[in-house]
Formats: structure tokens, C-alpha cells, sequence
């Protein structure tokens, strides 16, 4: 493999975040002139070890180097001086800025330093986009343009930085199917002119087909690093989730109870036009466990969110239990429906709130009379919650976010149990938390399930999903793409059901 | 720990550190025990009763209007118009104290003290409603939404007299209104009715703070307005409580004004917001919200308070007031910021101290 220099390497790399360690002393190369896929699942620490590499996040521990020499990037702005580029999965432009703009931005051409050169920065533009075979006017809003030519936008800005190490993290996940090809060009005559590309993807398929060397990620330790040749899905799939078994198999044979949840026709429209949830119905029994899968802008979490009452606006019908549930969200609570947050920290707890503010913030009507809040009952009640989900606390008034991503997520589905729902709605409940904690989290939602709860959970993982749910729904494009018992679910049926029609894309061009 | 590629800001904090942190926490209170007993010290006649009485009823004003700003701050918020309220408030208990309500046809309707207090308050009210309904249902950033009603209620104050002074607000025995000047003269128990007046509804404000689910929600409004709301919390209606209380408060003030001075002028309560919100950060309210106590506030108030009263008494010029005034908040800006890194300090080590 000597044909492919090393560009950069990470030895014994280790990254701590308050609660949860997301790298363990990984070593990792980056050849140049090759294509080096990196995969994993969600949370296995992807994207730590990338934000690492185009220096938005420092190392706890370990040293990077660069053609032998040791380096620290400080700022990303450090790491773009060493030639490493990074397309997010998030794509990260101005929309109001024009695409010259958005290109040159904090890099602008200019006379004397104050003068914009507008000309020049719009020539070396057009150059680039010849050479990215697309046609896009770098006088548009960047705004306007599609998913898809974004992202092109994004790769110009960073090879007309200079970058040496180009890092694609998910960058087909909103692509059409012509636009994959398109970027697979783009990739091979990068790669011919010596750049090395660091591609993250949860596309099996496609790694094979354009990797040259491959490194897989489980919580946070790499668990297999060779070239590509000799590569097949099982040798992936079997460093991806290890032999550690993932089975959480129910207690006894499933019998369905009655019908709890009924949506009928929901829908969201989407601020651009289009449906972000489209038409969807479905039900949920006592007992049951409704897995719903599909890949990330299907349209699940939204989903979920018009059943909460997150947006006003949406349409369809709701029946709990035979009633009609609408009204905002407090009123669905009490209800009986509860929702768990794909994003804790942003949607599911409250960082300025003691662990048991954040725990009883759903159901402190149970603990008031007329207006007075009972904080001895509360108190009771919190530590009964800690107790039962196992939240390893050392005070319930520590701030939440003391605690590791695994037990946050305890606290926000205590928070849900406390307002003791009939439904609850699950999104990524295993998001960004180990491997110990998903176990423990996906224990818990069969002893739910076996108390007689109906409980939707959505993932973007397939042996979730599969191991967990009594019927699956796959969504793709805001619709139901597919429905299946789980007796006879398999995982290609589902990942073919779930990949977004090319058709319904817009063309890159 | 091995060969760490770059010194790691790894410094032990040793016994030091939660001593050190309890005194930044309680930082507005050695603050104003500091500024207390320096005057004492200093300046002759600054323990005296009198001076204290004084000082209090200055205070009051200020601690007041600073209690309805904290529940505003703490919700991520911010209300400019309270030192307008102040003055409409003052305004419209001289004009029904004078004119009554006409009601056209020369029929007139005089109120009695009670009847105008409610009117007043329900002004300022009234007005914070405004606020809030601008921002939870029109959208409008509060520093906007504020800015705008303080330039509306300030110049309805000044149309409603032509910009001149309503004189000799006593009341009148016929009407049932001589009673006005005794909630800003009178005293119970040797203590102003202001001061009274201050005590209630800072203990009432305290008691929702933390003993209700409405205090609750507020601070789960600032901490995270999304994950409060996906919790079920009703966040517009919570914003606009905190706005309405914040104009309750300058109603509240505009009348012991009023009664004060036995007057009222349109320009009553210019740059008052700005005390409020001093006191409300120097008692560590946090200005992006979700964090902050009545408490503090208080303390904070007081040791403005007793810091102007006391540079007046050693005859500092008004114009250094102005200057140490503004350099002591900025002092407490910093001093929280230190604290809030210490204290994250702290809290990781304990973290690492449980994993261990």
C-alpha cells in the first residue's frame, strides 16, 4: 500500500465530553490519493473523529501529525491552513450570500485588503465549477439552490481554500441518484490529482464501490482498519456491531391488546412546497412496540411532532383510545401521549434545571394543590423515578447535564413515565449514548411495552428496529413506503424500501 | 496522563475551590456588606435611623421595578418600558385624582383611593400586556417590542397634561381619595408603606418563584424555550404573565411616586429600566436567561442603593456616581463569568472523582 502516502495521522486519540467518551485511544491514517471510508453506526464517534481532524474539537488526549511533524489545530481555520477541508453533514452556507460569496467567505480576494475583488473571486469560481462539471452562477442566492448543488458549493469552497485532505461526512444522504454519480466523478479525479478524501457514509454499497481503504468505528474504538480489497458487507457489518449480542427478546409471544393510538392522514406541509409528512396513517395496540425506520429527512421526527401537537398547522386526524386528541402539547400530555426528543439537548431537558426540576416538568400538577407546589412529594417522587431507571445520580439537584448521555436520556424518559402516558413516542432513543445504555434503554421499553404501553419509536438503525418492534413501518419521503410484521421483516426488504425515489428528487441540474 | 501532546488545563482544584466558589455565589452580599460598612465607616450620620428610613424608601422604588425585570430576564427576556410605565401610571392617578373619568354630557365620575389604584394598576397591566402579546403572538424581539411601548407610554404621559406637572394630588374628603398621600408618606409599625409594600411582593414573588409550578415554568422558559414547550409547558401564555407582572410592578411604583411628591410629571421614571435591569444582573440574574432568584435581586437593588445614597452623603460629585456605578456592574459581570468557570471546573472534577 505504499503507493498511497500517509497525509496525516491520529495516534492514540482520545476524546472526552462531559458525560460520555466519544473516541478511546484510535489511531487512524489518511492516505492521500485515496479514497479512506470511515463507518459505524450512530454515535460510534464518526463525526467526533472528523471534527477532530478539521480541528473544531481538540483532542482530550493524543497527538495528530502531519508528514511526521506533530500538529494542533486550534480553530478550523488552523486545520485550513494545512490543507484539510470538510463538507459537514449539515451543510454550512449563508443562504443569503451569493455562491462567490459563500466560496470566498472569510478568504475574500480583495484590492488593499478592503476592496472586494468581485470579478476575480467570480472567474476562479466559474473555473471551479467547470471543473465540478456544474453549471452554477456564483452571482445566485445560495439559498436558492437545491440540496444537491449545495453541497457541490461546499467541496468548491473547500479546494478553492487549497485542501489537500477533503472530509465528506454523509455526503450522498440528500443526493439523487444522479447526483451520486456526478460526485463519485468528482471524488475519482480528486483523487487522481493527489487529494485524499476521508468519506463517512452509512451506504455499504457505495463504500465498496468507491473505497480504498476502510476504518470501522464502535463506540468510540476502531474495530477494523485494512484496505479495501477483500471487503465485503459481512466483514462491515460484522466490525460494525460485534458479536455482543443485541437481541432483547420479549417475555413471552406478543398478543396485541386494543387499539390505543389511531392517526388517520397526517400531514405537514413543507415550507418550500411539498409534504414533509405525507398523508400518513397508521395504529398503535397495547403492548406493541411500532418501529419506524427510514433514513434521516423521511420525515419521522415530524412526524412524531404533529402527533405531539409540535405544529399548529398540521393536518389529519389523532384517536387515543378512541378520542379525539388535538390542542397543544400540554393538553396531549395529559392525555396520555408523551414524547421522547431525537435532540436532549436541545428539545428534552432544560440545561439551567436540576435533574429532578427536569424529571417532574411534565407532570408538576401531580405534586401542587390549587397553586402550591409540593416539593416534598416532588422530591419523593423524582428519587422513586431515579430509582427505577437505574439513573446513576449522585444528587437529583445536580445540574442534568452533569450526568452521561445515557443517563440524560433516563432523565427525559422519566420525565415522559412521570406524566404516566398510554403512548409514547420514542425518536432516536438510543442517539448518542453507549452501548451499555442503548441495552438498558431498550430494556426499559420492553417492560413498557409488557405494562401494557404502545410505544412508537423511530431509528435510523436497522438491527434496532428489527430487534425491537412488532411491526415496522419504513418511511421515505414523508410517505409510507412500506409496512411489515416482524416475523417477516428482513434487513434488504427494509434499507430497499426505505432509499427515496429518484424520481421525486430534484435534478441537480 | 501520557505524554499529553499539550499542557492541559488539568490544575487540581484543591480545598480552595468550593470555598472560593460559596464566596463568588454569595458575591452581592459580601458586595453590599463591603459598601455598608464603608459608609458607615466614612460617612457621618450614615447609620443614623433617618438615613436608613431614606435609603430604604429609595431602594423600594428601584427593588421594586427590579423583581418584575428579574421573572422578564429570567424567560430570556427583556422590558425597556418600565420606566415609562412608571410615568403613565403617575400620570393617570393624577389625571383621576384631579379630573375624574369623564364621561361626556358633563357627567363625571370621581373615584375613590382603592378604585384608583386598580385603574392605575390595571394601566401597567395593561400596557405589559401589550409587551407580551407583541412577542408571543406578533413575533417581535422583546428589546423591540419594549423599546417601542417605552415611546408610546412615555409620550401618551406627556399628552395627557401637555407636558406639565399634575399639582397638589392630596385628595379630596368628598370624593374618598384623601387617602392618596399616605401610600407614599404614611408608615406602619415606624416603617414606610412603600417598604410594606416592597416586602409583599418580593416574598410573593419569591413564593412563585419557587413554590409553584408557574415559577417553574418560567425558568423552564428561559432555560429552553423548545424542550419547555415539548414538555408541555405553555410558553406563551408564561411570557406573557412575566410582562404583565413586570408592568404590575411599574404601576405599583408609579403610584408611590405619585403619592410621594403629591404630584405627578410625564417625565417621572426616565432611565428606571435601567436601574431595574443593574439590579436584577447584579444579583446574578443571567441575562440569556434561566437563571436568577428574587433574592439576589434584592441585594442587588440594595447595594446600588446604598452605594449612591452613601457617595451622595461624602459629597462625592454625582457625576463619579454616575462612573462607579457602571464600573461596579461590570465588575459583577466579570465576577460571574469567573464563577460560572469555576464552577464547571468544579463540577467536571466531581464528575471525574465519580467515574474513577
Amino acid at each position: 500500500m505504499s503507493d498511497h502516502p500517509i497525509g496525516l495521522s491520529i495516534r492514540g486519540g482520545i476524546k472526552i465530553y462531559p458525560g460520555t467518551t466519544a473516541l478511546r485511544s484510535v489511531d487512524f491514517d489518511v492516505r492521500m490519493g485515496a479514497v479512506n471510508v470511515l463507518v459505524g453506526e450512530n454515535g460510534a464517534g464518526k463525526s467526533t473523529l472528523m471534527k477532530v481532524i478539521a480541528g473544531v474539537e481538540p483532542l482530550t488526549e493524543g497527538r495528530i501529525e502531519m508528514e511526521g511533524r506533530l500538529v494542533h489545530f486550534r480553530s478550523p481555520r488552523e486545520a485550513e491552513r494545512h490543507g484539510i477541508g470538510i463538507v459537514f453533514q449539515e451543510l454550512n452556507l449563508f443562504p443569503d450570500l451569493s455562491v462567490a460569496d459563500n466560496i470566498f467567505i472569510a478568504h475574500e480576494r480583495t484590492r488593499a485588503r478592503i476592496d472586494i475583488d468581485r470579478r476575480s473571486q467570480r472567474e476562479t469560481v466559474r473555473a471551479l465549477m467547470r471543473k465540478l462539471e456544474h453549471d452554477i452562477d456564483p452571482d445566485m442566492r445560495a439559498g436558492d439552490l437545491s440540496i444537491g448543488q449545495q453541497q457541490i458549493v461546499e467541496i468548491a469552497r473547500s479546494l478553492a481554500r487549497g485542501a489537500r485532505i477533503l472530509i465528506l461526512d454523509e455526503p450522498t444522504s440528500a443526493l439523487s441518484a444522479a447526483e451520486v454519480e456526478v460526485l463519485f466523478r468528482i471524488i475519482a479525479e480528486l483523487k487522481a490529482q493527489g487529494v485524499g478524501i476521508v468519506y463517512i457514509s452509512h451506504r455499504l454499497d457505495e463504500l465498496i464501490r468507491i473505497g480504498d481503504y476502510i476504518t470501522v468505528l464502535r463506540d468510540g474504538v476502531i474495530t477494523g482498519s485494512r484496505p479495501m480489497e477483500g471487503v465485503d458487507l459481512a466483514w462491515i457489518v460484522r466490525s460494525m456491531i460485534g458479536d455482543s449480542s443485541r437481541d432483547f427478546p420479549r417475555g413471552g409471544p406478543f398478543r396485541p391488546g386494543r387499539e390505543l393510538l389511531r392517526a388517520e392522514e397526517i400531514c405537514l406541509p413543507r415550507p418550500g412546497g411539498g409534504w414533509a409528512v405525507d398523508h400518513v396513517s397508521f395504529c398503535v395496540h397495547e403492548g406493541e412496540i411500532l418501529g419506524i425506520y427510514g433514513l434521516m429527512g423521511a420525515g419521522r421526527s415530524e412526524l412524531l411532532g404533529c402527533l405531539i401537537g409540535q405544529y399548529p398547522h398540521a393536518g389529519g386526524r389523532i384517536l387515543l383510545a378512541g378520542e379525539t386528541l388535538q390542542g397543544d402539547v400540554a393538553k396531549r400530555i395529559r392525555k396520555g401521549l408523551a414524547l421522547i426528543p431525537e435532540d436532549r439537548k436541545n428539545d428534552g431537558l432544560i440545561g439551567t434545571l436540576a435533574i429532578r426540576e427536569n424529571l417532574t416538568l411534565s407532570s408538576l400538577r401531580d405534586f401542587t394543590r390549587i397553586w402550591h407546589l409540593d416539593l416534598r412529594a416532588e422530591i419523593r417522587a423524582a428519587l422513586d423515578y431515579v430509582k427505577r431507571l437505574a439513573i446513576k445520580a449522585a444528587s437529583i439537584e445536580n445540574p442534568v447535564f452533569s450526568l452521561s448521555g445515557g443517563n440524560q436520556q433516563k432523565v427525559v424518559i422519566g420525565k415522559a413515565l412521570m406524566t404516566r402516558p398510554r403512548v409514547l413516542l420514542m425518536d432516536e432513543p438510543s442517539r448518542g449514548i453507549d452501548i451499555g445504555a442503548k441495552g438498558e434503554v431498550f430494556r426499559v421499553m420492553r417492560q413498557l411495552a409488557g405494562q401494557g404501553l404502545g410505544i412508537v419509536f423511530v431509528t435510523s438503525d436497522l438491527d434496532e428496529v428489527l430487534s425491537l418492534s412488532d411491526r415496522i413501518i419504513v418511511m421515505s419521503d414523508g410517505r409510507v413506503a412500506a409496512r411489515f410484521d416482524a416475523a417477516d421483516a428482513d434487513p434488504a426488504s427494509l434499507a430497499a424500501a426505505a432509499a427515496p425515489l429518484s424520481s421525486s428528487l430534484k435534478d441537480a441540474a | 496522563m501520557t505524554a499529553a501532546p499539550r499542557p492541559i488545563p488539568s490544575r487540581p482544584v484543591s480545598g480552595w475551590g468550593p470555598a472560593l466558589l460559596l464566596l463568588l455565589r454569595l458575591r452581592t452580599f459580601v458586595a453590599l456588606i463591603l459598601v455598608f460598612t464603608f459608609f458607615a465607616v466614612a460617612a457621618p450620620n450614615f447609620l443614623s435611623s433617618a438615613n436608613m428610613v431614606i435609603m430604604a424608601k429609595h431602594v423600594a422604588l428601584n427593588a421594586l421595578l427590579a423583581i418584575g425585570m428579574t421573572f422578564v430576564i429570567i424567560t430570556g427576556g427583556i422590558d425597556l418600558s418600565v420606566g415609562s410605565i412608571v410615568g403613565l401610571c403617575g400620570m393617570v392617578a393624577g389625571w383621576l385624582l384631579l379630573h375624574g373619568i369623564d364621561l361626556g354630557f358633563s357627567w363625571t365620575i370621581q373615584l375613590n383611593t382603592l378604585e384608583i389604584c386598580l385603574i392605575v394598576l390595571g394601566v401597567g397591566v395593561g400596557v405589559g400586556a401589550i409587551n407580551g402579546l407583541l412577542i408571543t403572538q406578533l413575533n417581535v424581539a422583546p428589546f423591540i417590542a419594549t423599546l417601542g411601548t417605552l415611546y408610546v407610554a412615555r409620550g401618551a404621559a406627556l399628552l395627557s397634561s401637555d407636558g406639565k406637572t399634575f399639582p397638589n394630588l392630596v385628595g379630596n374628603p368628598d370624593y374618598g381619595s384623601q387617602g392618596f398621600p399616605v401610600l407614599g408618606a404614611g408608615s406602619w409599625l415606624g416603617i414606610p408603606i412603600a417598604i410594606w409594600i416592597l416586602v409583599a411582593v418580593a416574598v410573593t414573588a419569591s413564593y412563585v418563584a419557587n413554590r409553584t409550578p408557574l415559577g417553574r415554568h418560567v425558568y423552564a422558559v428561559g432555560g429552553n424555550e423548545r424542550g419547555a414547550a415539548l414538555s408541555g409547558v405553555k410558553v406563551n401564555r408564561i411570557k406573557l404573565i412575566v410582562y404583565m407582572f413586570s408592568g404590575f410592578c411599574a404601576a405599583l411604583v408609579g403610584l408611590i411616586i405619585a403619592s410621594q411628591l403629591q404630584a405627578a410629571h410625564p417625565a417621572t421614571g426616565e432611565t428606571f429600566e435601567l436601574n431595574a435591569i443593574a439590579a436584577a444582573v447584579l444579583g446574578g440574574t443571567s441575562m440569556s436567561g434561566g437563571r436568577g432568584r428574587i433574592g439576589g435581586t434584592i441585594i442587588g437593588a440594595f447595594v446600588i442603593g446604598v452605594l449612591s445614597d452613601g457617595l451622595i452623603m461624602m459629597g462625592v460629585s454625582s457625576f463619579w456616581q454616575t462612573v462607579i456605578k457602571g464600573l461596579v456592574i461590570i465588575a459583577a459581570v466579570v465576577v460571574d463569568q469567573m464563577q460560572s468557570r469555576l464552577q464547571a471546573r468544579v463540577v467536571l472534577q466531581q464528575q471525574a472523582a465519580l467515574s474513577r
